[in-house]
């Protein structure tokens, strides 16, 4: 579903008129294609300690970014990177001002700002009131940026998934992540052979596949090198037989909520596979109704698909030997998961529950075998769904973020794709929204 | 020669539809590339050049002389996969199972997809015989005036077109007819028809409900089961039917279009490999394919009991039986087309038949009773339809299934066809 809006404003005559009334002026985002460099332009990088380390430098130069250390004035950049891992008091931030402000003005479109910082730790309250002091300033800049332009934090436990989160957040797999921040941890995250298969000979499977943000994620991963087990109900086998062909990948019919699935997907996995490397749990349904006039079968069938097959299966495979070391599980939640939505108690209840359900099977992921387990929380997304929404309703519902448009199942598929490569192995039992910085939730 | 074992990896259909329903719009080649697209899909075969693929339909447009080729051709398979047809009426599902088979048996090649499609909404109408004679006297004119000539000799009556018939050329008399006398000589009542309909339905039923067809369908134009099936289908509602039939006879009709199959659209496709294939490729084999054997009988000429149009595989089964050392004690599934339930009753009834078995069949006496328990116990075609060729390929993937299931064991196979004709086979697993 085009968003014509969009397109409109981003004429010769629709962005004249835009301005001048003072309409929300979307623009069109710089999104991922194969063979892309990192950036289209420098990067300035800058440290609140004084001098970027070197090690960050070469993170950067090596991912094949163009690094300055000063600005010079007729400079365009694409992306600003400050390293704020020093910052200890609440006058250590005045140092972000500093380096921001002069960047900001040379940004360009679909421009990074990427602000590294130290996550708090208990040990020292004014140290832990300065670094959480970094949350509020990346998430008002993120409103502040304009013309496409994004802002995240990454709270750096850990370097050891540095290299693989940098490149993320600079390119334009991250196209529609504005305003969060991810906590980045210890754990096993090897570089792969060649960034752009990072995923190469891995196996990988996609609940829901048949449509949607499902085949997405499919055809991505498959893009990055997995063979892709698409899976859905018998019912919807006709489109996901396409989706298998088109990226090469094998479907397979089956009922997550059905009593047996579990059982089954692992007799797949032993029959068909060496054992599997990524598991995307995709598959969601929605049954909207106000909770006052919520039906028995309205809620349960909710709950069970889009949660408790979640718990199953996982658990499966735990106990299985069909899941290989240093797995990934990636779960969609939404953004009514952390925010609520009217009508959605159901849908809202499961989206929630899996973040529990991240949160507390990290640990296990994490000893079987360094495996991680984490969360990707949609905003807007244009899909065959909300193309059924009411025009207006649609309209309003995709300028509510401050990239003022809706996302794309390929923006939620680039961060499930990044999240299942084995250089995001530090990231474990962590929520990364997809969402434009949706006005609404945390 | 040495020859090998030929696996069968899977397969894949569509769910058959009845004549005129949602694919009354969908051509042979459109459902049977849907149907290898399915099997492509489910066992990652995107880009991969197969042995070949053989497939066939019984109704068939004259345009469609490159049918499985055309298919393949607009399939995900690599396109250097080679295909032909073949047609042997309803037994060209299971024959294409056969040749392909037989070759990767004797090492010809390493994997096949075996197939067969049938439309009967999208049936071919041709032109009637004396205008086509009018027409083609027209070509070989020479001058325009000879062509004036030709084409003058048009008459109204020749515009009526030439509708397929499902009759048989040397008889006139319809499938349902033939049966119909079948029926009659051998007795069988109209309450074990419907016993046996009612069955058909419920077995389909149960194998769709806990999810046995789950990997041997891909649903097709908004199709997810196969609209024949009626899982509240009983003998009591069946006999509430009136006969379609062999109403000539009366009081003495019994096969009414509850235990008759209707005419069907769909298509089917059965993965073979050697093994070697199937293990390079990491697809587990579910059963392999042993031996099969053909029949024909004289229905024109012959003998009302014994010769029946459908009663080819009452021939050949103890043949193959015969030259494999088995009886029915070794097998766990029967598998009987049910183009008629009085077929599959006639068939049977044939091999209980002391005197019949040792006069016609050349034995010391009756072949043997078949336990029902394991007789078509997921289901067939009166449940699921017969779109002619692709009824095959339907029984071969859901038998390979069951032995699968069961882990080991052997099950038999028999179709018959129109022009008097049998096609019987063997899996094990």
């Amino acid at each position: 579903m085009s968003d014509r809006y969009l397109n409109l404003v981003n004429s010769p005559v629709g962005s004249a008129v835009a301005s001048r009334v003072g309409l929300p002026r979307p623009s069109v985002l710089r999104r991922y294609s194969a063979g892309d460099p990192l950036l289209p332009g420098p990067l300035l990088l800058g440290s609140t300690s004084g001098k970027p380390t070197a090690a960050l430098r070469k993170l950067l130069t090596t991912a094949g970014a163009e690094v300055l250390d000063t600005l010079g004035e007729t400079d365009r950049l694409a992306a600003v990177v400050l390293d704020a891992r020093s910052v200890a008091t609440p006058r250590d931030l005045s140092g972000l001002r500093e380096f921001l402000a002069p960047g900001l003005k040379a940004l360009g479109s679909s421009g990074r700002v990427i602000v590294l910082g130290t996550p708090t730790d208990g040990a020292d309250i004014t140290a832990d009131a300065a670094r959480q002091a970094l949350d509020g300033i990346v998430r008002s800049l993120a409103k502040e940026l304009r013309r496409g332009a994004t802002a995240n934090l990454l709270w750096v436990a850990d370097d050891a998934s540095l290299a693989s989160a940098l490149r993320f957040f600079l390119s334009g797999k991250s196209a529609y992540v504005d305003g969060q921040p991810l906590l980045l941890g210890a754990g096993k995250a090897p570089a792969p052979k060649d960034w752009d298969q990072p995923l190469a000979g891995k196996t990988a499977l996609v609940t829901g596949a048949a449509r949607g943000i499902g085949a997405a994620i499919a055809g991505v991963l498959a893009r990055d090198g997995a063979h892709v087990i698409v899976a859905d109900l018998t019912s919807a086998g006709e489109a996901l037989a396409k989706v298998a062909n088109r990226v090469g990948g094998t479907a397979l019919h089956l009922d997550v909520a059905s009593d047996k699935a579990p059982e089954r997907l692992l007799e797949h996995l032993a029959a068909h596979t060496k054992g599997l490397d990524v598991l995307v749990h995709n598959a969601g349904i929605t049954r909207d109704k106000l909770l006052a006039n919520m039906k028995p079968e309205q809620w349960d069938s909710v709950i069970a698909v889009n949660l408790e097959s979640q718990l199953r299966i996982d658990a499966a495979l735990l106990g299985s030997d069909q899941l290989n070391a240093q797995a990934r599980v990636v779960c969609l939640s939404s953004t009514t998961g952390l925010s609520g939505n009217r009508g959605q108690t159901n849908y809202g209840a499961t989206k929630a529950g899996v973040l529990g359900l991240v949160r507390s099977s990290a640990a296990a992921f994490a000893a079987h075998g360094d495996s991680t387990i984490n969360a990707i929380a949609p905003g807007f997304i244009d899909t065959e769904m909300t193309a059924k929404m009411p025009l207006a309703t649609r309209e309003v519902a995709r300028r509510l973020s401050s990239l003022q448009q809706a996302g794309l199942p390929i923006d939620v598929a680039e961060a499930v794709s990044w999240l299942s490569s084995p250089g995001a192995g530090g990231v474990n039992g962590q929520v990364l929204r997809v969402c434009g910085q949706n006005l609404v939730g945390a | 020669m040495n020859t090998r074992r030929a696996a069968i990896v899977g397969g894949n259909r569509i769910p058959f539809a009845r004549s005129n329903g949602p694919y009354a719009h969908a051509s042979n080649q459109d459902m049977l590339t849907a149907a290898i697209d399915g099997l492509v899909a489910r066992f990652g075969l995107q880009d991969e050049r197969l042995g070949e693929v053989a497939a066939g339909a019984v109704l068939k447009h004259s345009r469609d002389f490159n049918l499985t080729r055309e298919s393949v051709l607009g399939s995900r398979l690599s396109p250097n996969t080679p295909a032909y047809d073949v047609q042997q009426a309803c037994g060209t599902g299971l024959e294409t199972v056969i040749l392909t088979a037989n070759k990767i048996a004797l090492g010809q090649i390493d994997s096949a997809i075996a197939a067969g499609v049938d439309t009967t909404s999208d049936a071919p109408i041709a032109v009637n015989e004396d205008l086509r004679a009018v027409l083609l006297e027209a070509n070989r004119a020479k001058s325009l005036g000879g062509r004036v000539k030709a084409l003058a000799g048009i008459r109204p009556t020749q515009l009526v077109p030439s509708i397929p018939q499902n009759s048989e050329p040397r008889t006139g008399l319809s499938m349902g007819e033939h049966q119909a006398i079948t029926t009659l000589e051998w007795g069988i009542t109209r309450e074990a028809q419907d016993e046996l309909a009612a069955a058909s339905h419920q077995n389909l039923a149960a194998a769709y409900d806990r999810g046995f067809q789950d990997d041997l369908i891909t649903p097709f134009l908004g199709l997810t089961r196969d609209q024949n099936l009626r899982a509240d289908s009983t003998a009591e509602k069946l006999a509430k039917l009136s006969p379609a039939f062999g109403r000539s006879f009366g009081e003495q009709a019994t096969m009414t279009a509850g235990n008759s199959t209707p005419l069907t659209d769909g298509a089917s496709t059965v993965l073979l490999a050697s093994d070697e294939w199937a293990a390079a490729h990491n697809l587990p084999v579910l059963a392999y394919f042993v031996d099969a054997e053909t029949a024909a009988v004289d229905y024109v000429h012959g003998d009302k009991l014994a010769d029946g149009l459908l009663m080819a595989p009452v021939y050949a089964v103890p043949r193959l039986l015969a030259r494999n050392g088995l009886t029915f004690a070794d097998f766990d599934f029967i598998e009987i087309h049910e183009a008629f339930a009085g077929t599959v009753l006639a068939t049977m009834k044939a091999w209980e038949d002391d005197e019949f078995c040792r006069t016609r069949l050349g034995l010391d006496g009756a072949l043997g009773s078949i336990d029902r328990a394991k007789l078509n116990v997921n289901g067939s075609s009166l449940a699921a339809g017969h779109p002619f060729a692709a009824t095959g390929g339907r029984i071969v993937a859901s038998l390979a299934k069951m032995l699968h299931e069961k882990g080991s064991g052997r099950g038999l196979i028999s179709i018959c066809a129109a022009g008097g004709q049998g096609v019987v086979a063997i899996l094990e697993a």
